[in-house]
């Protein structure tokens, strides 16, 4: 009810945004067809932990600056890369174990290492990440764990205070 | 401070396209695949990423720059949930690939990487 509730909220406030209509009958409409959609969500049973992982939210804006400056970073590297006559890379593919346990936070974490130029998430089973890495430079950044640490952690505060679970 | 604007405005547009030319570039350069799609990556993150801030700083803020922020964010999840798409199907059906190494805890990725460099030595 409460997730089903803040679903409604968050697909309102997308609507007033993307449509910029603040006048009653047309915000009718608005709110009508998000309880739609809310219902729909609840009626196929997808309006869980994973559809909406509020949980997260909180820490995830610690996670986020860092990940762009990490992508910034290694965009830069990447280019530098190809920009050199020489073309320096030495790619390698890589297995390495993640270390969170729900779904969501694998994601994140595997999305979080295609994002980054120089490392692309190839197959996930279970906490079995194949990766695919442009030069050694990327490879070692991958490997230092870094990454899987601070997904961890994001994970980790949502399970210790159980935020809408 | 108008013209502060203006000056920070071309500098996002002008550094988001030439990274976006970089990567194309790369993607013409690197030799296989899987390398070409990390070049790819280049025009999908800082190249949309500078153009998207730029087009924002121009705008001001009002509800195009909310649609900007929007799309930032689609893109955010869908390029790197595509890039996953294609070379998990091209390394699916075969495609030729380095072989695997073994990285499970970061003292063994240390010894893989000495095994790597002394096995293979400097060229790949």
């Amino acid at each position: 009810m409460k997730r089903g509730l803040l679903l409604f909220v968050l697909l309102f406030v997308v609507w007033l945004l993307l449509s910029g209509h603040y006048t009653s009958p047309l915000m009718t409409y608005g709110a009508l067809s998000c309880a739609g959609i809310v219902l729909l969500v609840r009626h196929l049973g997808i309006l869980d932990e994973e559809a909406l992982p509020v949980h997260l939210s909180l820490r995830w804006l610690v996670y986020a600056p860092w990940l762009m400056k990490e992508i910034v970073l290694s965009n830069i590297a990447v280019a530098k890369v190809i920009l050199t006559p020489g073309l320096p890379i030495h790619p390698r593919m890589i297995r390495l174990t993640a270390s969170q346990s729900s779904d969501v936070s694998r994601v994140i974490y595997a999305n979080s290492i295609t994002l980054t130029p120089g490392t692309v998430t190839l197959d996930v089973r279970g906490s079995e990440f194949l990766v695919h890495s442009l030069t050694s430079d990327s490879a070692e950044g991958l490997l230092s764990g870094e990454m899987d640490r601070r997904v961890s952690r994001v994970e980790g505060a949502a399970s210790a205070n159980g935020y809408f679970v | 401070m108008e013209g502060l604007r203006e000056i920070a405005v071309w500098i996002c547009l002008i550094a988001g396209g030439a990274f976006s030319v970089i990567g194309g570039i790369g993607l013409v350069r690197m030799p296989d695949f899987y390398t070409r799609s990390h070049a790819a990556s280049i025009t999908d993150t800082l190249g949309a990423g500078l153009i998207l801030l730029g087009l924002g700083l121009h705008s001001g803020l009002n509800l195009i720059t909310v649609k900007l922020v929007f799309i930032f964010l689609f893109l955010y999840i869908t390029s790197p949930t595509a890039a996953h798409a294609l070379v998990k199907a091209a390394y699916s059906k075969g495609l030729d690939a380095p072989d695997i190494e073994e990285a499970t805890g970061a003292a063994r990725a240390i010894r893989n990487e000495a095994l790597a460099v002394s096995r293979k030595g400097r060229g790949h």
